[in-house]
């Protein structure tokens, strides 16, 4: 197999994971930039609306780099899409493909499934619940928190520092409780 | 001094407070840089992407495993990504090494705040349901599922809803 081919396959968490935790000195040595990217959401408000509240005040051009940062991995993602991608569907743990089964999520193509996101399913009832509700606990959640998966679990724990250690253990927590007793129910709708 | 010289010393001392308020990543650097030169975020912002979506981080079904205890896949990239960050952070500190730019690099621990819990729990349940942290969000975007854009929308309103109700929430 070629080195083309093989970058196309999906690649191991012991690839990936170690290279992620390489943007940590990589931000730190760029410009001495703490890495993270809920804050994002954050700066948007702030460029956009900040309707004068004390939270939303303050100079986010400072804080451009990390509008930039994002706005590349969205461009990775494009990358991916245009020049990396895999053919083949994504393989899904056969318990977890039998549960999805009776809540009609059958197609594994894409890595986001298309059953529950997507344009006609934001028009359902789980959709809005999903996609709406969901993106909102997600970015109330992260600033309440003060970070999310990359501040804290990533950037936090680097710095050994012991509140990213209990945000990291309340995400899973909340995401646990989230998974096995009501996402169930969201997916029945 | 009149009061605009004022306002101007005023906000440059609170800025970086405020700025830092609920936050990790922040900018630590007190050079002033003109906006071309964040090229170098947006290049590291596409390696980042592209780690994403090739080790299928961005991928729901990879985050309903990690939270069905069905794959380690989720467990040992957030866990390798933590080690190599602990060493790097380790060896920047002993070796007092410095930022490209020539700045003593500064990381400022972060206090605890009950936020960490009730945020941290929030956070989690969204989670679960979008299968996206914030940087899987645009990754997903980039990969033309385009209707997540809508999520993304909804979280900023979410980041939105909590500055405003900031200080009336339990922290």
């Amino acid at each position: 197999m070629n080195f083309i081919e093989w970058i196309k396959q999906p690649w191991p968490w012991y690839v990936a994971g170690p290279l992620i935790g390489l943007t940590v000195p990589l931000f730190l040595l760029l410009g001495n930039k703490s890495f993270g990217i809920s804050s994002s959401l954050r700066h948007v408000c702030a460029a956009c609306l900040p309707a004068k509240i004390p939270f939303f005040s303050y100079d986010w051009k400072k804080e451009v780099w990390n509008l930039f940062f994002v706005a590349g991995v969205l461009l990775g993602g494009v990358a991916v899409a245009l020049f990396l991608s895999a053919p083949a569907p994504v393989v899904v743990d056969e318990r977890l493909a039998t549960e999805l089964q009776q809540y009609g999520i059958t197609n594994f193509e894409s890595l986001v499934p298309t059953d529950v996101f997507s344009w006609p399913q934001l028009f359902t009832a789980r959709g809005i619940v999903m996609m709406i509700g969901g993106g909102f606990l997600v970015g109330f959640g992260t600033r309440y928190a003060g970070g999310c998966t990359s501040g804290h679990a990533i950037m936090g724990l680097s710095n050994l520092q012991w509140p990213s250690l209990v945000a990291t253990i309340s995400f899973m927590a909340g995401g646990f409780i989230m998974a096995n007793l009501i996402l169930p129910y969201i997916l029945k709708l | 001094m009149s009061t605009q010289v004022k306002d101007t010393i005023q906000n440059i001392n609170t800025d970086f407070e405020v700025r830092s308020q609920n936050a990790i990543c922040v900018n630590q650097s007190e050079l002033n840089r003109p906006l071309w030169s964040n090229w170098k975020y947006l290049v590291a912002g596409i390696g980042f992407g592209i780690i994403l979506v090739k080790s299928e981080v961005v991928s729901w079904f990879r985050i309903q495993e990690m939270f069905r205890l069905q794959s380690f896949h989720m467990y040992g990239v957030i866990g390798s990504a933590a080690v190599i960050g602990i060493i790097s952070v380790f060896l920047i500190k002993k070796l007092k090494v410095k930022s490209f730019e020539g700045e003593e690099i500064k990381l400022e621990p972060k206090k605890f705040s009950k936020g960490q819990i009730y945020g941290g729990l929030i956070f989690g349940l969204g989670w679960a349901v979008t299968g996206a942290c914030p940087g899987p969000l645009f990754a997903q975007i980039g990969t033309a599922a385009t209707v997540v854009l809508v999520t993304l929308l909804s979280a900023i309103a979410g980041t939105w809803v909590y500055g405003k109700f900031r200080t009336k929430l339990p922290h």
